[in-house]
């Protein structure tokens, strides 16, 4: 792994939401971390958890949702722990957002560039036009042609793809440390999504962020992170750099879930198929979560739950991966 | 595109709407009326047992060329011919249900599709009954559980409601509900666009299953490139309105040539993560209000001239059945100008 800067550390994260009948758990003892420059991936099916953990980061979980446990640590500093009014100032200075839907994220009754400028001016000391030129600036780095001419024009006059740059150009006013990025081009078009993801990509880099980018696409993953996280059931099933997860994957689910992605030039009668779905979250079953639709499924993992477990370059919640289950296997053979 | 045998042809197929703004308004402002031509004088056909993919970005037409064919919608010019009967041409009630009932549509939500209030035994029935297909009420529970049992679910789920079930078990049902009527073509628009992956490959493993097990042909549409490659035989690629490529799928994956064609390609997301060098991709969908004059693509093309923007380009036919609507194509100057593109993006 790289020797640079952690930005966020998460610390055995967990969400619930309490109910008539108990509490369910949303999110259940997830660590990560993201560096400087990196691009964190967080793939999963829907309802595993990835938007949940996003948005108990940024401190914006919906209630009766609420963390029951955990760290976040932003620069080295806990933020989970603060007061709503503190957190929205880190959120303001230090952490950039876009989401799915753009138009949730943009005023539909000011232009473009009042929206921009605004938040310009709440985080810097500038005037008025030097706050223009930043903001017509921005516009041009996520690549809006002609910016001088949007720049006063009202969001529903932006394309999807456009909507989702100024969504980002917002995000990048403050300079931030961290973006997270919720299923961002989801609603977009796939030759507008490929445009997208480059602009994050490249923004990561040039700006030094770290961003967490959370998708159900395994494709955009491969085109964008660096590291990956699997989430399964509210738990990190496996968490590694880009290409052992994708290439080389240590966790029967993520195995499954790459062998039943239909790839342009694979040839293949049947696509590798999973059984079942994924558990709701009343239904999570004992053990390892995945056990009914595992595989290579044995004994232990109906009873005990396995946490990660270094194996090369990745790790994998999954007992396959712990000497002691090796052992157990062979001495029953 | 000619084929022999068709089960489905559709030959000049329009529909366009009007999207004037209300008389009154239109006065003030002195507009005219609107028209807004969501299927473009379409041209394709499917054999018999095999499935033709549509593709193309949101908006482009392809519900509304599903829309056509199942006769949700009239169309404005051309017609749609199944297995040899022109679906205008004048039918008595009794072969017009004969027809319909050889071809079922399946939808994207398979939430929506369903009635939540009716037990799927009835979901599965309905069809049965208002086709006449068995009237005796042993041989329509046979039936239903024969179709169940089709779709890998078993006789006992008759007894629930739709909401009972998840996303994937629910296509499932309207899957099961498609067949009941025994078709022999299905239209299905985006039918796992709302299933997560591992959900989406039980689904499209199930419909090849069936296909070869019933002989079912499908229109199959969607926006996933990679499960076109997966699903389909011939593949037809929209554009505004327009399909501006047709053909054997197989072909047109390895060998695109509308520039359109070559872009989407471009765009699939590289999973296997081999690190290909891409045109990149610029520009914005526009509008199909006002879509750009002559060919719909020249803002974004890179080898449009003058004539691209004046002109609409003509079907062009080239060898492997590919029909092509673009004059780069026609006046064989495009292969040309794609290797220049490449030496010119390699080098910088
Ligand atoms: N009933 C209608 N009245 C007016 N315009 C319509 C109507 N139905 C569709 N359209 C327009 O026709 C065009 C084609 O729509 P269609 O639903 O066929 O697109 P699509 O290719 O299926 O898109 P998506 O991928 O988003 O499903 C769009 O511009 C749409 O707004
Ligand atoms: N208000 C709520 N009350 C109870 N459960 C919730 C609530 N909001 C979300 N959940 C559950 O939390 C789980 C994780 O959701 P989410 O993080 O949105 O998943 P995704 O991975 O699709 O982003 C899901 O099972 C969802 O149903
Ligand atoms: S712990 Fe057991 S059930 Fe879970 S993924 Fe590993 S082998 Fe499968
Ligand atoms: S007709 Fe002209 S603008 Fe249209 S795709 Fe062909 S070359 Fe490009
Ligand atoms: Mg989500
Ligand atoms: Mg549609």
């Amino acid at each position: 792994m790289s020797n640079k800067k952690p930005v966020l550390e998460v610390r055995n994260l967990r969400v619930e939401f309490p109910n008539r009948r108990g509490n369910l758990v949303a999110v259940d003892d997830v660590s990560f971390t993201v560096n400087e420059g990196e691009v964190l991936g967080v793939v999963g099916e829907s309802g595993a958890g990835k938007s949940m953990t996003g948005s108990a980061v940024i401190g914006l979980l919906e209630p009766p949702g609420r963390i029951a446990g955990g760290e976040v640590l932003l620069d080295g500093e806990r933020i989970d722990n603060l007061s709503p009014e503190a957190m929205r100032r880190v959120r303001g200075k230090r952490i950039g957002m876009v989401f799915q839907d753009p138009l949730t994220s943009l005023n539909p009754l000011y232009t473009v560039g009042r929206q921009l400028t605004e938040t310009i001016q709440t985080h810097q000391n500038v005037s008025d036009s030097q706050a223009r030129k930043q903001a017509i600036d921005l516009l041009a780095e996520v690549g809006i042609p002609a910016p001088e001419k949007r720049i006063d024009q009202y969001p529903h006059q932006f394309s999807g793809g456009m909507r989702q740059r100024v969504v980002i150009a917002l995000a990048l006013c403050v300079n931030p440390r961290m973006i997270i990025a919720d299923e961002p081009t989801t609603a977009l078009d796939v030759s507008i999504q490929a445009q997208i993801i480059k602009l994050l990509k490249r923004l990561c880099e040039d700006h030094g962020a770290a961003v967490m980018l959370i998708t159900h696409d395994m494709g955009v993953i491969a085109e964008t992170a660096d590291r990956v996280a699997v989430m399964y059931a509210g738990r990190i099933a496996e968490i590694g750099p880009v290409k052992d997860v994708i290439k080389n994957a240590k966790h029967p689910y993520t195995k499954g879930l790459m062998g039943s992605i239909p790839v342009v030039g694979h040839d293949l009668e049947r696509l590798s198929q999973i059984e079942g779905s994924m558990p709701r979250l009343t239904e999570i079953p004992r053990g390892c979560a995945f056990n009914p639709r595992c595989p290579e499924v044995f004994d232990r993992c109906r009873v005990e739950r396995p946490d990660l477990i270094d194996v090369g370059t990745s790790r994998a919640a999954c007992w396959l991966h712990d000497p002691a289950s090796a052992k157990k296997t062979e001495a029953a053979e | 595109m000619t084929i022999e045998k068709p089960i489905l042809e559709v030959e000049d197929l329009s529909k366009y709407f009007d999207v004037s703004a209300p008389l009154l308004r239109r006065l003030v402002r002195r507009e005219g009326r609107a028209t807004l031509r969501a299927v473009d004088r379409v041209k394709f056909s499917i054999p018999k047992g095999k499935t033709l993919s549509l593709v193309g970005e949101s908006g482009c037409g392809k519900s509304t060329v599903a829309r056509l064919v199942v006769g949700l919608y009239e169309p404005t010019t051309g017609k749609v011919v199944f297995d040899g009967h022109d679906m205008a041409a004048k039918h008595s009630r009794k072969e017009m249900a004969g027809l319909r009932r050889r071809f079922q549509m399946i939808f994207q939500d398979p939430f929506a599709s369903l009635n939540p209030r009716w037990r799927v035994y009835d979901i599965i029935a309905e069809p049965i009954r208002a086709h006449g297909i068995a009237r005796d009420e042993r041989e329509i529970s046979r039936r239903v559980a024969q179709n169940l049992e089709r779709v890998k679910l078993s006789a006992r789920d008759g007894e629930k409601f739709p909401h009972e079930f998840s996303g994937g078990q629910r296509q499932r049902i309207s899957i099961a509900r498609a067949l009941a009527s025994e078709p022999e073509f299905l239209v299905c628009d985006e039918p796992t666009s709302a299933l997560d992956v591992s959900v989406q490959a039980q689904i499209l493993n199930l419909m090849k299953d069936l296909q070869r097990e019933l002989g079912l042909s499908y229109l199959f549409i969607s926006h996933d490139l990679a499960v076109v490659y997966h699903i389909a035989d011939y593949l037809g690629v929209m554009y505004l309105g327009r399909l501006v490529e047709v053909g054997p799928a197989r072909e047109i994956f390895k060998n695109p040539q509308h520039p359109y064609t070559r872009m989407l390609l471009d765009a699939i997301p590289d999973l296997e993560m081999t690190g290909r060098k891409r045109i990149p991709v610029g520009g914005e969908v526009p509008s199909p209000i006002s879509p750009p004059s002559g060919c719909h693509f020249h803002p974004r093309c890179p080898f449009a001239n003058e004539r691209c923007q004046r002109e609409a380009p003509g079907v062009t036919t080239l060898s492997g059945e590919i029909d092509v609507r673009c004059h780069a194509v026609e006046e064989g100057r495009l292969a040309g100008e794609v290797e220049k593109l490449r030496m010119q993006s390699s080098a910088a």
